[in-house]
């Protein structure tokens, strides 16, 4: 077994964009479950919008930043839609809904209602929306070589959308970080614990409650925009398997901590990778063709999440003191 | 808290050492309101008209007419499923009326959400106690104070912003953990705290706003006795600084002891009122609690004995472990 192939493309994963991308998404889900308590089990959903949002706006013309901006306002819009009549309810209300919706959105997606906009199940190709991403690129053609890293500066998967990417998750750990210390994270804090209380001391939960949905929905956003940057925008490869392994990356690195998405998205995509070339260098390939090998190691992950949670549920950087006394 | 056990130290907090300037005042204010159900005061706060609430085919509150008064401690006594909690459901938007209206400090709340009834001063605390279990005791009392700039997402961004504020709040959260003895729980996680400190905490939390008028639900419910009687003069203390406190107990000793005014509820209704000694002896109020306490002689001070007291921990634990 060629062990230095197996580490190199492992910490290959330590800086994917994939990664950032799961990372950003999970700092939106954390803001969310973690510190709001809110059971959004969509997440997909706000990415996939991102990602269209981004996608179709450049298409039609629009700079990067206004791009940006109106990926970002499909998730306002979205989230908005979500909690106006859910967020008065019990929690398992918006549960249900954003299940549903985000569905909604891939289906709409993959239809062929608007296949000249989203270009149905067959999405739309990353090279006809790349274009004003790559053109910000201070960074001179040709490829680089950082440690056991080489990639192109420019190309579609290299250094430049790795910077980008990172940059925008180091942002919004410093954003939730500062907001978290604040009495506005102490007042989500208080609704994820006890909303009535919270509401018998005089604060407008709705409110809050729309603030975290929204601001969480943004981050998500942003995420499936940078998700689809190095490749294209597809809306099967961001369904219920994509929400599934957002709650997995912030379960992992620990639910309602700064770093904990960043440490559980690393985490996921180191082993997930480890996994499956582990597998692929192991098992007989006249038993297991390579097909059979990407639901295997889905299969693995999938138990390995069961034991994290019996066995350390509050995630790598939680606090198990939090654990020791049961919840309502 | 074991060199506290003898208790009934402070001299405000002594029942027997005759009445303090705050329960002759009020006592004084009382004066010419007659002791009958609905009875109008001359400085009523809280007024209620007709509430109702149905669930189902059980009427859980009837209150034709109630006034509190200013500035006083009321006391709101009735046997189990009486309709207390309901009551303050109601009043203070946590829950809907099939009908009714009322208004608190001149201004009709009926139908206002939970939120706006507490910024307008009225401020309750829960039965089942809420604690929010994985935060800290100081940001639990911290999340009780008003006009801080910081809950306000953008303002959360810039800290020189709200800092100044974050201050006083801690100052005044520190005083009053002292004040409750719960200063040496600060930064443990509210979860970890017994039955009894979660409901000093959401006392302290609920009096971290200002509030104008305090509702307590079972405020001693599972308190260590030897905290009760410090807790008794506390509460008279609010009054004197001009807090309208209005309580729900079933404990018949603090009841003539704290309030200037007691409002019996039985089967959603009120069915007496008046001074604690004049309420006590009416036959109604004997009545209603003639199938909860029958054996009991309402008032006696035998209540507080320690047996009594364990048994209500017992309660208030039992219910605990219930949730
Ligand atoms: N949410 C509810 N649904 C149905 N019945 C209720 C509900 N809340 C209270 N009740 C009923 O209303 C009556 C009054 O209850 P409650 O106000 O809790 O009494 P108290 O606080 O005086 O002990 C009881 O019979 C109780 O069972
Ligand atoms: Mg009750």
């Amino acid at each position: 077994m060629d062990w230095q192939r197996l580490l190199t493309l492992a910490a290959a994963e330590l800086i994917a964009p994939q990664t950032a991308a799961f990372a950003l998404a999970a700092i939106g889900l954390n803001v969310h479950f973690g510190f709001t308590g809110l059971l959004n089990m969509g997440h997909a959903g706000f990415m996939l919008l991102g990602a269209y949002g981004f996608a179709i706006s450049t298409i039609a013309g629009a700079p990067l930043w206004l791009a940006l901006i109106i990926a970002m306002a499909c998730a306002v819009v979205f989230a908005l839609l979500l909690g106006i009549p859910t967020l008065k309810l019990r929690g398992d209300y918006l549960a249900i809904v954003t299940i549903s919706a985000a569905e909604i959105v891939r289906m709409v997606g993959r239809s062929t209602l608007f296949t000249d906009l989203t270009g149905a199940s067959s999405g739309i190709r990353g090279n006809t929306y790349k274009s004003t991403f790559q053109a910000l690129s201070p960074l001179p053609d040709g490829s680089t070589t950082i440690g056991p890293f080489t990639y192109g500066n420019n190309l579609s998967n290299g250094w430049w959308v790795r910077i980008a990417a990172w940059a925008i998750v180091l942002l919004a750990v410093l954003f939730i970080y500062l907001l978290m210390r604040s009495p506005w994270g102490r007042v989500l804090k208080g609704i994820r614990e006890d909303e009535d209380a919270v509401r018998a001391l005089g604060k407008s939960v709705y409110a809050y409650k729309m603030q975290a949905l929204v601001l969480g929905g943004v981050l998500g956003a942003l995420g499936g925009v940078v998700y689809v940057l190095p490749t294209s925008v597809q809306p099967d490869a961001m369904g219920r398997a994509m929400t599934f392994f957002v709650w997995t990356v912030l379960l992992l690195g620990g639910a309602a901590t700064i770093f904990g998405p960043v440490l559980g998205s690393m985490i996921f995509f180191v082993t997930l990778s480890i996994v499956r070339t582990t597998m692929r260098e192991v098992l007989p390939p006249d038993v297991f063709s390579p097909a059979q090998i990407e639901p295997l190691s889905g299969m693995l992950i999938g138990i390995a999440l069961m034991l994290l949670v019996i066995f350390r549920p509050q995630g790598i950087l939680g606090d198990k003191k939090e654990l020791t006394f049961h919840v309502r | 808290m074991s060199a506290e056990t003898s208790g009934a130290t402070a001299p405000s907090a002594t029942p027997r050492s005759g009445p303090s300037a705050g329960t002759v005042a009020a006592t004084a204010a009382l004066a010419g309101v007659e002791s009958r159900p609905g009875a109008s005061k001359p400085d009523a706060i809280l007024v209620a008209d007709d509430v109702v609430r149905r669930f189902g085919g059980l009427t859980a509150v009837k209150v034709d007419h109630l006034e509190v008064q200013r500035n006083v401690i009321t006391a709101l006594i009735g046997p189990n499923g009486a309709g207390k909690t309901t009551l303050f459901n109601l009043v203070t938007g946590f829950d809907r009326p099939s009908s009714g209206t009322w208004t608190f400090d001149g201004a009709s709340m009926s139908g206002k959400p939970a939120a706006r009834t507490a910024q307008a001063g009225m401020v309750r605390t829960f039965q089942l106690t809420k604690a929010l279990a994985r935060m800290t005791v100081i940001d639990n009392m911290r999340l009780g104070a008003r006009d801080q700039p910081g809950e306000n997402m953008i303002a959360a961004l810039v800290k020189p912003l709200w800092v100044k504020r974050e201050r006083e709040i801690t100052v005044k959260a520190d005083e009053l953990l002292v004040r409750f003895k719960l200063d040496h729980l600060r930064d443990e996680f509210a979860g970890s705290l017994s039955g009894g400190q979660r409901k000093l905490l959401e006392m302290a939390r609920a009096l971290m706003s200002d509030p104008v008028m305090i509702m307590l639900d079972e405020p001693m419910a599972g308190v260590n006795p030897a905290l009760t009687q410090s807790l008794l003069g506390h509460i008279r203390d609010l009054r004197d600084q001009g807090m309208t406190v209005l309580f729900v107990e079933h404990d018949m000793h603090m009841v003539r002891h704290i309030s200037d005014w007691v409002v019996v509820m039985a089967e959603g209704r009120i069915v007496a009122e008046g001074p604690p000694e004049t309420v006590m002896e009416d036959a109604a109020v004997i009545d209603a609690y003639l199938g909860a306490h029958h054996d009991t002689d309402l008032g006696d001070d035998a209540l507080l004995a320690d047996e009594v007291i364990h048994n209500l921990e017992h309660e208030a634990e039992a219910e605990e472990e219930n949730r």
